[in-house]
Parts: structure tokens; C-alpha cells; sequence
């Protein structure tokens, strides 16, 4: 068990390592390939009339003028020992982990991270309750009453589920609920839990709502064709064999086998929009790690980027590592090693 | 003496040619997979539902654009001023004989051209997307999964990683680092090969898991061993002996990866790194109808649908495809 908890560790890291590396030749190896020179590169981070020397001060600040794999290293070493930035007499000094500071805000990276996290974890871990516990239990019923209605009508509503762009939905739930029926705020109305719990509560319903959705539809499909083949196993006709009653076959043997992929695919899901739920944010205008990533991908704030994935990427990797030993105790057929 | 033991009569002999009559006069024959398929899939009257709206909605997309009108014309005159919106139609949609799904608020431009053409742009990045991640997919698959050893470890995890990759967020740096010239193009038709790459490209590893788990089992098959003992190459086991059975997941995944890659499609374009306007796309007309859609709904509706009935066509057909070719998998 702890072999494996630190091989899987090790590999966790190879993981952030690949994808800050994919990230930083998007930005930085890609344009060249494209064909444009440092010059063009640097004066893309100046603004909007770059100087001559504005230019050649930013390609020294930003070390563009440096072959891209040191660059990459300088970035490796400031996340492990920080950073020193030399701004004129004063020395500022940028503690480990450093993620350094956006181009266009000067603000630390990861202040601003951790300023924008708490609004996406909030939209993030309220959706995931509400799907999880939709999309078993309508996929369970559906699979346990296999060609009824209910099991049509949940089918047919489910794959409408997974065909509706989120962003519809999500409008079309505003305009229904806040413009219309004025039950619930519009867009753009998010508070931290900590300033005004109910107006957080209230300004979240619809996007958890729209978000669990999706997300519902997509695991009622995967619970119930898992359901309908575990209930075909022999052990299912074992279970039954040995007296037990059919709620105990259905949740202690049928359930918790055909939980295993779901739990593989929820751990990718909520890793991924903890990271930023980019089309839903962008929807109800809520200030998260996806809408950050999206202003700071079109000003070309390459640090903010760079953290944004590379923060998504610590939640997948993260997540995945609790799911596969949560895997242990939900499948007992399933041994680490 | 001995009992006859020839019978003779008609009601007993055996008749082979009655046998293979059948029932009702009908000849018994033997059913190649493809044509058992076909029976499944007649009775499915929802995927042949879908089946024809998808053919329906490609027709639409080649044809179409001939017949509508220019899509970038505006209609300044239909539009209220004051509110920016169209003056007449239900819902202030500007819905008239003339403009059978109403104008865009704004400019009055036709929106039944622009869905037209719009359905153009998303049927053209989806398929080719999904023609990218189906020729990765595959290769990948099936060289993991009939090699094995290392080079399956290696692809293996190279598929975790990707599935690992915020890729929506990849893709939208992408789109907008190469956005205006590179690689000697410009303009959409570089939008267009960006969107093709990235879609495609990200997307390999869904078709490359289940192509490497068939092959795995194909593998072990006596007709790759006899394949094999008779001095057939690598190559020709797995082209000419393993991959024309892997035609039936490929056709059923391929299906099932269109209406993911018109959504994501639709999604980039929704958050700006589309084609390029004016040029018409369903995820940028519902761009324009987040600020507006209190004031006219009509706008967010039509393109919404548009995506909708699409993305469910494919997954009603692809899903039907799956159950006929697949009796396991219901």
C-alpha cells in the first residue's frame, strides 16, 4: 500500500511536470514554429504601442531572448526554492512554491489563484453532490425496472442531457428563472460564502442545477449499463442463492461493483472543473479559476495560464490518486500493488 | 423375414429442401454480421429517426448554403433602434415570410442563412476532428494492444496523460497563440485546420482505449496465429487480419465522437476561438445571445436547438449502431 501510494506520487509528478511542459511550448515554442520572431513574442506582453525599448526591457525581464529550455528550468527552480525579482533598488522576493507574477496585473500568480479557487470549489463539490446522487439513483431504478417507462422517459431525458450544450442550458435556466419567474439572482450575482452566505447559496442554485445536469445524464447512462451487466454475473445469482434480500443484492453486491468505472470517471470530472468549470463560470458569470483562465488566455498572461493549468492538473492527478484507494474499499475484488 | 427397413413415404423422408424453405416459403439462408446488423438496426425506428435527421443534416450542410440568402447581408430596416432589436414577429424575433427563422438584433441579418451556414462550419470540424482522433486512435490502439510488452506501457500511459490534460483550456490557448497566420495560412481556413488538430488530436484517446481492448482479445485468436504460422509480417496481421474486424467499434465510436466534437466545437466557439466572424458558427451566435436573451429570447433559442438537435441525432443513431452491431453492449 505505501509502495504504491509513493509510485503513484512519483508518477504524479512526471504528470505536472508533462503538462507545465506542453503548456509553456504552447506559448513559447509554438509561436516560434508559427514563425514569429522574439521581438513580435515580446511585444505581445508589452500592450498596446510597444517601444523599442519597452520591447528589449520586456525580452530581458521575461528572459525571451533565452532558449526555451531555460526558461522552463528557471520556472521548475522558482516553484521548488522561489524566486528573487530585482525591481529597480528593491529586491522582491517570491517564496516557493513560486508560480511568478501575471504579466498584465503584477500580481503574485498564486495569490490570485487562491483568491479565485473558493468560487469554483463551491460551484464544483454543490454540482457534484447533486449529480452523483441523480445519476445513480435514476441509472439504478432505470437498470432494476429495464423497459418501463420510467426507465424510457429517464433514457430519453438523459441523452437529451448529454446533447444540450451547457451554455443553452444554463441561459436558458436564466431566463426562465431569474428574468421570468424571478425566483432565483442572474448572472454575475456570486458572493463568498464568507460575505453573504445566502446570496452565495442563492446566485449558485442554477448553475448547480444546470451543471449537475449534464453530469447526472452522463452518469444515469454509465450507472445503468453498468447495473444491467453486473446483475447478470453469478454472483448476483448467488447472492439471491444464499437468501439475501434484494436491496442488500442490489446495493452490497450489484451497486458497489458497477461503482468502480463511474468512480474512475468522477474522479477525471471533478478534478477537471475544479480546475475551472470554464463554460459554466463564463455562463452565470461567476469569478472562478475558469473565467481567470479564459481573460488571462486572451491578454496573453502567460504565468496566470501556466498556474491555471497547472492547478487544474494538481486537482486531476490529486483526485485520481484518492479514487484508485478509494477503489479498495468500494470493490473488494480489487487489490493494490 | 425380416421387418422392411426401408421406408418408403414421402412423410417421413428427409427433406433438406423443405428445411431450408422455412416456415412461410421463405429461404433459410446464413447472415453475414453486416446484414444481421442491418435487421437490428430496421427494427430500431429511434436510431432510424436519427439516421435520417443526421442524413438530413448533411444534405443541409453541403447543399443548403446554395439556397439561403447571404448570411452577411444586413437588414438594418427590421431593426427597432431604439431597443436594437427586430420590430416585428413574436418575441420580438423579426420571424416573417421573408426570414422564416426571424433576424439577428442588431444587424437583421437572415437567421435561417446563418444556421445554414453555421451547420456547414460544425459538420465540416466535426467530422474531419473525428477523422483525426479515429486514424490516432486506431494506429495507437492497435499497436498497444498487439505488441504489448513496453510499447503498450509506453501508449498506455500516454492516454492517462491526455485524458489527465485540461483540454479545453489547451485548446483555447492554442487556438488563440497561432490565431492570425502561421504554417503559411491565414484566416479560417487556419481556424478551421487549428480546430480540426486540436479537437482531433485531444480526442485520440477515448478510440484508442477501446481499439487496444478489442485488439488485446483479437490478438489471442486462431486466425492471427494461423496468420502468423503460415509467415504473414506484423503488418499484414494487424491490417489485413486484425483491423477488418475492428470495423464495427470503429463505425459505432466514430458516430458517437461526432456530436462530442460538434460540441466542443461549439464550445470554442462560444468562448470566441471559433471561426472567425462574420463567418456564422452556432457556438458564437449564442456568444452574442448572452448579454441580449432577457430581451429576445428567440436569439439564444434557435442556435441552442440547432446544437441540440444535431448533437442528439448522431447519439440517437450512434447509439442504435452500437446495439446492432454490439448485442452485448445494450
Amino acid at each position: 500500500m505505501f509502495a504504491y501510494i509513493i509510485r503513484r506520487l512519483i508518477g504524479a509528478v512526471l504528470m505536472l511536470l508533462l503538462v507545465s511542459l506542453v503548456t509553456f511550448g504552447i506559448f513559447f515554442w509554438l509561436p516560434k514554429l508559427a514563425g514569429q520572431t522574439t521581438d513580435q513574442i515580446a511585444a505581445s506582453y508589452v500592450g498596446k504601442a510597444p517601444t523599442a525599448e519597452a520591447i528589449q526591457d520586456t525580452k530581458e525581464r521575461l528572459g525571451l531572448d533565452k532558449p526555451v529550455v531555460v526558461q522552463y528550468g528557471s520556472y521548475l527552480k522558482a516553484i521548488v526554492v522561489g524566486k528573487d525579482y530585482k525591481a529597480g533598488p528593491v529586491t522582491d522576493h517570491c517564496p516557493a512554491p513560486c508560480l511568478g507574477y501575471s504579466f498584465r496585473s503584477s500580481q503574485p500568480v498564486l495569490e490570485t489563484l487562491l483568491d479565485r479557487a473558493p468560487a469554483t470549489a463551491s460551484l464544483a463539490l454543490g454540482a457534484a453532490v447533486f449529480w452523483l446522487i441523480g445519476g445513480i439513483v435514476t441509472g439504478v431504478v432505470s437498470a432494476l425496472r429495464r423497459g418501463s417507462l420510467w426507465d424510457r422517459a429517464a433514457m430519453i431525458i438523459a441523452l437529451s442531457g448529454v446533447s444540450l450544450p451547457i451554455y443553452f442550458t444554463g441561459l436558458v435556466s436564466l431566463a426562465l428563472f431569474s428574468y421570468t419567474l424571478k425566483i432565483f439572482p442572474g448572472g454575475g450575482s456570486y458572493k463568498p460564502i464568507t460575505e453573504d452566505p445566502v446570496m452565495w447559496f442563492q446566485s449558485l442554485v442554477l448553475p448547480w442545477v444546470t451543471l449537475a445536469f449534464l453530469y447526472a445524464a452522463m452518469y444515469a447512462r454509465l450507472t445503468r449499463a453498468g447495473m444491467l451487466e453486473t446483475m447478470n454475473e453469478d454472483y448476483i445469482r448467488t447472492a439471491r442463492a444464499k437468501g439475501l434480500s434484494e436491496t442488500t443484492v442490489v446495493t452490497k453486491h450489484a451497486l458497489r461493483a458497477s461503482l468502480t468505472p463511474i468512480l474512475t470517471i468522477f474522479g477525471l470530472d471533478l478534478g477537471l472543473l475544479l480546475g475551472g468549470a470554464v463554460l459554466t463560470e463564463s455562463t452565470f458569470g461567476i469569478p472562478g479559476l475558469g473565467q481567470l483562465a479564459i481573460s488571462s488566455i486572451n491578454s496573453g498572461d502567460l504565468p496566470m495560464v501556466l498556474g491555471v493549468t497547472l492547478i487544474t492538473s494538481v486537482s486531476i492527478v490529486g483526485i485520481n490518486l484518492i479514487v484508485d484507494l478509494l477503489y479498495a474499499i468500494v470493490d473488494p475484488r480489487v487489490r493494490l500493488g | 423375414m425380416a421387418a422392411p427397413i426401408e421406408v418408403t413415404g414421402s412423410d417421413t423422408e428427409a427433406q433438406p429442401e423443405a428445411v431450408l424453405a422455412g416456415v412461410d416459403g421463405k429461404k433459410i439462408q446464413g447472415r453475414s454480421l453486416g446484414q444481421i446488423a442491418w435487421m437490428r438496426l430496421k427494427r430500431d425506428k429511434v436510431a432510424l429517426t436519427g439516421a435520417l435527421v443526421v442524413i438530413v443534416l448533411i444534405l443541409i450542410a453541403i447543399f443548403g448554403p446554395f439556397f439561403t440568402q447571404n448570411p452577411l447581408t444586413y437588414h438594418q430596416n427590421l431593426i427597432d433602434p431604439t431597443y436594437n432589436r427586430p420590430k416585428t414577429g413574436f418575441w420580438h424575433s423579426g420571424i416573417s415570410g421573408d426570414h422564416w427563422l426571424g433576424v439577428e438584433p442588431g444587424t437583421g441579418r437572415d437567421m435561417l442563412a446563418r444556421i445554414v451556414h453555421g451547420a456547414r462550419i460544425s459538420l465540416l470540424v466535426s467530422f474531419l476532428a473525428t477523422l483525426v482522433s479515429v486514424v490516432i486512435g486506431t494506429v495507437m490502439g492497435i499497436i498497444a494492444g498487439y505488441f504489448g510488452g513496453w510499447v503498450d506501457y509506453t501508449i498506455s500511459r500516454a492516454m492517462d496523460a491526455f485524458l489527465a490534460f485540461p483540454l479545453l483550456l489547451f485548446a483555447i490557448a492554442l487556438v488563440g497563440v497561432v490565431s492570425d497566420g502561421a504554417f503559411g495560412f491565414s484566416g479560417n481556413g487556419l481556424r478551421i485546420g487549428v480546430l480540426v488538430m486540436v479537437i482531433g488530436f485531444f480526442n485520440w484517446p477515448y478510440i484508442g482505449r477501446i481499439i487496444r481492448g478489442q485488439t488485446l482479445s483479437l490478438r489471442e485468436r486462431e486466425f492471427v496465429d494461423a496468420a502468423r504460422s503460415m509467415g504473414a509480417r506484423n503488418s499484414y496481421v494487424l491490417f489485413k487480419e486484425v483491423l477488418p474486424n475492428l470495423v464495427a467499434p470503429i463505425l459505432v465510436y466514430s458516430t458517437l465522437l461526432i456530436p462530442t466534437n460538434i460540441l466542443f466545437e461549439a464550445a470554442l466557439s462560444f468562448l470566441g476561438v471559433g471561426v472567425i466572424p462574420p463567418t456564422p458558427s452556432w457556438g458564437g451566435m449564442l456568444t452574442l445571445a448572452v448579454p441580449i436573451y432577457s430581451s429576445d429570447p428567440m436569439y439564444m433559442i434557435i442556435p441552442g436547438m440547432a446544437i441540440f438537435i444535431t448533437v442528439l441525432a448522431f447519439n440517437l443513431f450512434g447509439d442504435g449502431l452500437r446495439d446492432a452491431l454490439d448485442p452485448r453492449a445494450k
